[in-house]
């Protein structure tokens, strides 16, 4: 809440109990809560998965590619593995891989926007970095980065992280240079604070609800890359059961079996949706300047 | 209006630099050996040294990249280490397919989302507008694949109306041609639509909200017309810079759908070099993908001009 701008919502604080306040909020930005509780859901599920699945890795020739029943959910593959098992054990990497560059491409992009915005001199070559990269498609990058090296799942994070920090560090340099111009930033100069307190006490904070909204994107594209890599054949491991690369391994069999394609799949577009959603929301009341102009 | 064409133009040379030191080197200091894994697992130094030899990677680094700019700047983009042929060549012969199926997404994209954003800003907050940006943020969230697999189940495999996979070139006719890119442009342009379709109603809501639209309306002139050539045209700088952003997605698509589709594209031949790690074609074509996305912006930069009369340079 600290980080909220001042709208006239925020000025007149609903009144009643906190469950009527709870309710208060919800209505007025439902697509936080939806987005936040469909998000919340699914890494509950995650977290579970040891716990609700069979083992994802066992294979059954007996089973195979059996559709979904009562005994299997969500079906099998072509080798009898239990694609309900795989999904949920798929989500940790989705999420793990989304969470991550999240937030390694946050930091980084915030540190790197922050000086560009402040130190003019260097801000023109960075800033033409910025451009060539953002130049290249993010996926050509990523699967070229992850075939030349051994395929890993820390690789394929550093792989989606590259092409992701100039979106943050546009934006963190977009409100560096607006505030910056502040007449509260100039007395701070003139008060004579030293040049990093003045970027951590003084700007820094401006630039975190821009950037948590957009590291929220970020994240979303993430898992929209890993899942696209593992597709591919590039991303994670093939043994691993991410959703990319079940629905890779489905291909052979998809006429028959399109189970292994669409629940997979569906998983994907859900957490996708709900981490959007989530950042929809928090662009409405973080940063109502952005959501007028969207 | 020349010199700001060639002012712009020269901007993207820098652009281009960045991107070619950056593919080159990169790719180069990633940890993992070309050579090692062209020569195989149990190969000898001497065999090393060969491969080395024959791919000039034994030469400085600094002498590789200017050679293989140089080599660029005159159409030469090196040659496959797998097939031997120049990498010109090989994205030449897959370029049609890749173009096709970009055009085709882009027409059927613009030429559906526009009329659904100009029809959400009309009806703004009832049920169709409702509907239609619920689709945005649906489109948004949805993977290119498993759009492609759920056309393909439903109007192929179930219905039967149009082909499961592949693409016929435009030399066959006109129509295998179209059929063979219906599925692909749907799947690669759903995010796209939606992406195209959000920004209409935006800036279309932005643009009615105006005097002068009130003062068109006022006078009696209908409805359509207040809209399409009134509203739309003022509309129009957010919605084609928009156009232009998306064309970056589509490209990032195109490599995914032309897997689903079994589509024989540049997106196929940059998977198909990538998992042989031949390099050559994996620095070509990031450079050609990433000059045309530099292209497109310009195009766009320079189509303000003649879209809002107001912008001058």
């Amino acid at each position: 809440m600290a980080l909220a701008a001042a709208t006239s919502e925020d000025v007149v604080p609903p009144a009643g109990s906190p469950l009527a306040r709870a309710a208060t909020a919800i209505r007025r930005n439902p697509t936080i809560f939806v987005g936040a509780l469909l998000l919340l859901a699914l890494i509950a599920m995650a977290l579970a998965a040891p716990w609700i699945t069979v083992d994802p890795f066992k294979q059954a020739p007996i089973n195979r590619l059996r559709p979904p029943s009562e005994r299997f959910w969500f079906g099998t593959d072509q080798f009898g593995r239990d694609v309900f098992s795989r999904t949920i054990y798929g989500s940790r990497v989705s999420l793990i891989v989304g969470l991550t560059v999240a937030g390694i491409a946050g930091l980084i992009g915030l540190a790197i926007g922050l000086v560009c915005g402040y130190f003019r001199r260097i801000d023109g070559v960075i800033m033409r970095v910025m451009d060539g990269i953002m130049a290249i498609p993010s996926i050509l990058l990523a699967i070229a980065l992850i075939t030349l090296t051994r395929p890993g799942l820390g690789i394929v994070i550093a792989a989606i992280v590259i092409p992701e920090v100039p979106r943050i560090v546009r934006v963190v340099r977009s409100v560096v240079l607006s505030i910056r111009a502040q007449p509260y930033v100039e007395s701070a100069i003139a008060g004579g604070t030293r040049t990093g307190k003045l970027l951590v006490r003084h700007i820094l904070p401006n630039t975190l609800a821009p950037l948590i909204v957009q590291a929220t994107y970020v994240c979303a594209s993430a898992m929209l890359i890993e899942a696209g890599l593992s597709f591919l054949g590039a991303g994670v491991p093939p043994e691993i059961p991410s959703w990319g690369n079940i629905i890779a391994q489905g291909r052979t069999f998809f006429q028959i079996a399109p189970w292994t394609i669409f629940i997979p799949g569906a998983f994907l577009a859900a957490t996708v949706l709900a981490v959007n959603m989530l950042g929809d929301g928090l662009r409405d009341r973080l940063d109502p300047r952005l959501a007028r102009r969207m | 209006m020349t010199a700001y064409v060639l002012r712009r133009l020269l901007a993207t040379i820098p652009v281009m630099v960045v991107v070619a030191v950056f593919v080159f080197f990169l790719l180069r200091l990633a940890p993992g050996d070309p050579v090692a894994i062209i020569a195989g697992e149990d190969a000898t130094a001497e065999q090393l040294a060969a491969v080395r030899r024959k791919l000039g990677l034994d030469r400085p680094i600094l002498e590789q990249f200017l050679l293989w700019v140089v080599g660029m700047l005159q159409g030469d983009f090196g040659t496959s280490i797998f097939s031997n042929l120049p990498v010109s060549r090989l994205i030449m012969q897959r370029l049609e397919p890749t173009v096709s199926l970009t055009l085709s997404t882009l027409v059927v994209a613009v030429c559906l989302a526009i009329p659904l954003g100009v029809l959400a800003a009309r009806k703004a907050h009832s049920l169709v507008d409702r509907l239609v940006m619920g689709f945005a943020v649906m489109g948004f969230a949805m993977p290119v694949f498993l759009v492609g697999y759920v056309l393909i189940y439903l109007f192929s495999v179930k219905l039967g109306w149009l082909p499961v996979q592949g693409y016929r070139p435009l030399g066959d006719g006109l129509w295998p041609w179209a059929e063979s890119l219906i599925l692909p442009s749907f799947a690669l342009g759903i995010t796209y639509m939606a992406l195209i379709a959000r920004i209409t109603r935006a800036s279309m809501l932005e643009v009615l909200a105006q005097d002068f639209i009130r003062t068109a309306d006022s006078k009696g002139l209908s409805t359509n017309r207040v809209l399409l050539l009134h509203a739309l045209k003022n509309a129009s700088v957010p919605i084609v810079t928009v156009i232009g952003i998306g064309i970056a997605l589509l490209i990032s698509g195109v490599v995914i759908t032309e897997t689903v589709f079994n589509i024989p594209g540049l997106g196929r031949l940059t998977v198909d070099a990538v998992l042989k790690r031949d390099y050559p074609i994996v620095q070509g074509l990031i450079i050609v993908f990433a000059a045309a996305k530099v292209l497109v912006n310009l195009i766009i930069d320079i189509s303000y001009v003649f879209l809002d009369p107001r912008i001058r340079y």
